[in-house]
């Protein structure tokens, strides 16, 4: 097979080079016509998510579990797998949440992620504060069904929230630049 | 109104979460995708990348082994590879400006945060298949041109240097679907 390079065009000037690589994805675009607007591709994938909904909810529950098995392994041994892993089920969670349906559970899963993030020395990181993150993310999600789950987890997650920013200023009072994006909004619109 | 006929395209989907790939999937081939391929951390897709030679890969960042930040600047290696000018979407959890940068540096194509919608997912896909952007190549970066717009009001100082410009090569586009299979 050719390299792609050898049907690029390249433009060298002083310090740089602008190469436009041949479009080979090109035939894949076509210009719709006015009538054919009924079919809608976005549509369609939603109506696909929609046919596997009925997974998500067994699917949250295993991630609320592997959370749990990652709290308990750390607490078992406080080494950097053990870290990473509830680092990575948090994340998990965070990013799925609202896809499975349970949007009010990620913003708890995404403070500890800023816990375990931004606590240069992980080890000082309070094991009840880590305690009360995973215990929140599941209590949400076990009470999901009550009309006033999503006040209660606002409410709660809050509250970590505050505690968590608290004990990252303190651990990052001398690193002006982290001390920056702690208190930095997301650019992702909510 | 540009469509797309994703049946032509060949992804590669890479995330260590059994769950989201399936929601991925799921997607792509609602869009109309036949060929989704899927790897589950760094260096499987890397292999994967390199023995199915997709169109367009779609790749978590927090993933074991190494992370789809490294596995973009593996990819990124004019000459290393296949095909180093890849589109790369990088689809993660990760929001906060300086990832953001990060990925952009590494030569991301285009960046989507978690929570995945539908809609989101497809514009990113056309615009990656309907409005590429040329290639930058300098000492230390290789990837798209991060200069998504000519600013005419842009009153800063020109970090590109340059004179007159040397054209190399030109050589007219080849239609993926002219090409033979």
């Amino acid at each position: 097979m050719p390299h792609s390079k050898d049907t690029a065009a390249i433009v060298t000037y002083g310090d740089h080079e602008i190469i436009t690589p041949e479009n080979k994805l090109r035939g894949a675009v076509s210009k719709q016509a006015s009538d054919q607007g009924n079919d809608d591709p976005v549509a369609r994938a939603e109506k696909a998510l929609a046919e596997l909904s009925p997974e998500f909810a067994s699917w949250m529950d295993s991630e609320c579990d592997r959370l749990d098995r990652a709290r308990h392994d750390l607490r078992e041994g406080f080494t950097k797998p053990n870290k990473d892993a509830l680092f990575h089920a948090a994340h998990d969670i965070k990013g799925e949440a609202a896809t499975f349906g349970y949007p009010a559970i990620a913003s708890a899963a995404d403070s500890l992620c800023r816990l375990i993030d931004h606590t240069p020395e992980a080890t000082r990181i309070p094991p009840q504060l880590i305690d009360q993150h995973v215990d929140a993310v599941r209590a949400i999600y076990r009470e999901y069904a009550r009309s006033d789950a999503k006040r209660l987890a606002k409410d709660l997650t809050k509250r970590l929230r505050e505690v968590t920013d608290e004990f990252l200023i303190s651990q990052n009072r001398d690193r002006p630049d982290v001390l920056a994006q702690l208190k930095a909004p997301s650019i992702v619109p909510e | 109104m540009v469509r797309i006929d994703f049946n032509r395209l060949r992804f590669l989907v890479i995330d260590d979460n059994a769950h989201m790939r399936r929601i991925l999937r799921t997607l792509l081939h609602g869009f109309g995708a036949r060929e989704v391929y899927e790897a589950e951390d760094g260096a499987a897709g890397l292999e994967a990348f390199t023995h199915y030679i997709p169109d367009i890969v779609i790749t978590d960042w927090a993933m074991p082994i190494f992370d789809g930040l490294e596995l973009m600047q593996m990819i990124r290696q004019p000459g290393a590879n296949a095909n180093p000018y890849v589109a790369i979407i990088m689809l993660t959890g990760h929001s906060e400006k300086k990832r953001v940068t990060a990925a952009r540096d590494a030569g991301v194509t285009e960046f989507l945060a978690k929570p995945i919608s539908a809609k989101g997912l497809y514009q990113r896909i056309i615009n990656v298949v309907a409005n590429p952007r040329p290639f930058i190549k300098t000492k230390t970066y290789f990837g798209p041109d991060r200069r998504r717009n000519v600013n005419s009001n842009y009153i800063g100082p020109e970090r590109r240097k340059g004179g007159k410009a040397d054209v190399i090569r030109q050589t007219p586009l080849l239609e993926k679907a002219r090409a033979p299979v």
